[in-house]
């Protein structure tokens, strides 16, 4: 009677492991003792039956439940691509730019380093090609856009004038044209520039006749003097 | 020639390997599909769910210790999201399957056995068990999970995953025998 006792519990314990006895999911020792209480309980391996009448039936109703439609794999995989960009390898034509990232990030820091300097005194040293090409062809000069030694150097009467702030460019253009005059150097100090107001030099009188006329129009002309 | 391991797909996916991507798609997406089914009881959900969950794969496939069977893995992030659906949306929508399953009370037993063969009915009944009964008999005998990967799976423990199968099997002679098959067992 004790000993059936002690029995008991460890045919419950048996009976607990059936299911997965029958699924082939127990470890080898719980195996073989399920496999010993089965040989010696007629009983127990009643009920293993019922197991495997179960298990087979599940796995029966499982089978019958079909597959999910081919759309799913595809609005996965669009939807991948979409995040990733398309993790797919690369048959793209050979980008410069992938392989020059390619080669930085093989370089260790002291590399990358090195390489940069190397880079920056080759582009000095280009540089520096380049200007002394330039110097030994045309010399050093400095031009700006109101600068140009040809028309300083050319003949005629000038006037030294300061445009009012107030005025337009298209009203500074329309009084340059009303006169005939043209902007030969400027803006100096204080905002003056020096213009042409005849193509030939003219008498004094002449030169203080033309900037008197230039100076009545206020609306362009702030200040206004006969120059050298 | 050995096919390559899940595992192995897995660190290929975390690369951003797409072609691997395919290859544990098409091993895996019918069973966790029939599994997510199993637990919602809607096609259409469960289409959505899995693709999901094969997208959360792709994300994390870095995160995957291997610690579990890369199926057992894929099956719990399945149970994860087909519970929170479940959460979102009213049971009557999502079980539709299993309430159909449920046998009429006016049908009387033996006529009903005379109906349909024994198999048939069991189907029956293992449809008409609760969702926690109906996982954990799927999770053992069709996904064929070990007692410490269900523990793992569902989140409860070892002894309590004994527990509940005993009581699954206990519910489904029951119903059995509500439908006229009296196995003698409990």
């Amino acid at each position: 009677m004790i000993a059936s006792r002690d029995k008991a519990p460890e045919r419950e314990d048996i009976e607990a492991l059936l299911p997965w006895h029958a699924a082939g999911t127990l470890s080898r020792r719980d195996a073989e003792r399920v496999e010993q209480a089965l040989a010696q309980d007629a009983e127990l391996a009643r009920r293993f039956e019922l197991v495997r009448e179960e298990m087979a039936e599940t796995i029966h109703l499982n089978e019958t439940l079909g597959a999910p439609s081919t759309r799913v794999a595809q609005r996965l995989f669009a939807a991948i691509d979409a995040e990733s960009g398309g993790a797919k390898p690369r048959t793209l034509p050979f980008e410069f730019s992938s392989w020059i990232a390619g080669l930085i990030e093989q370089l260790s820091p002291r590399k990358l380093a090195w390489a940069a300097a190397a880079a920056v005194l080759a582009i000095v040293v280009q540089a520096g090609l380049l200007a002394g090409l330039i110097l030994s062809q045309h010399g050093a000069s400095y031009q700006t856009a109101s600068y140009r030694d040809v028309e300083l150097a050319s003949p005629g009467a000038f006037a030294l004038v300061r445009f009012n702030p107030a005025a337009s460019a298209a009203d500074i253009t329309r009084f340059l044209d009303s006169h005939k005059a043209s902007v030969v150097e400027g803006p100096r100090g204080g905002g003056m520039y020096r213009i042409r107001v005849a193509a030939s030099s003219v008498p004094k009188d002449e030169l203080d006749k033309i900037v008197a006329q230039m100076a009545e129009d206020k609306n362009v002309v702030a200040f206004i003097v006969p120059a050298p | 020639m050995q096919a390559t391991s899940d595992e192995a797909l897995i660190s290929r996916i975390a690369t951003g390997d797409r072609l691997a991507m395919q290859v544990l798609y098409a091993r895996h997406h019918v069973r966790v599909y029939r599994f997510v089914l199993r637990l919602v009881g809607n096609g259409a959900v469960a289409e959505d769910l899995i693709s999901d969950v094969f997208l959360d794969v792709w994300r994390q496939a870095a995160t995957f210790e291997a610690r579990s069977a890369a199926s057992t893995w894929l099956l719990a992030i399945a149970r994860f999201k087909a519970l929170s659906a479940m959460r979102r949306r009213p049971d009557e929508e999502l079980d539709d399957e299993a309430a159909g399953a449920i046998e009429d009370p006016t049908d009387d037993p033996e006529v009903t056995v005379q109906k349909k063969d024994k198999g048939e009915i069991l189907r029956k009944c293992l449809s008409a068990l609760s969702a926690d009964h109906r996982e954990i008999i799927d999770l053992v005998y069709y996904h064929e999970k070990s007692v410490e990967e269900v523990a793992g799976l569902v989140g409860i423990p070892e002894a309590t995953v004994k527990t509940r199968m005993f009581y699954a099997r206990k519910k489904l002679s029951e119903l059995l025998k509500a439908a006229g098959v009296d196995r003698g067992w409990p």
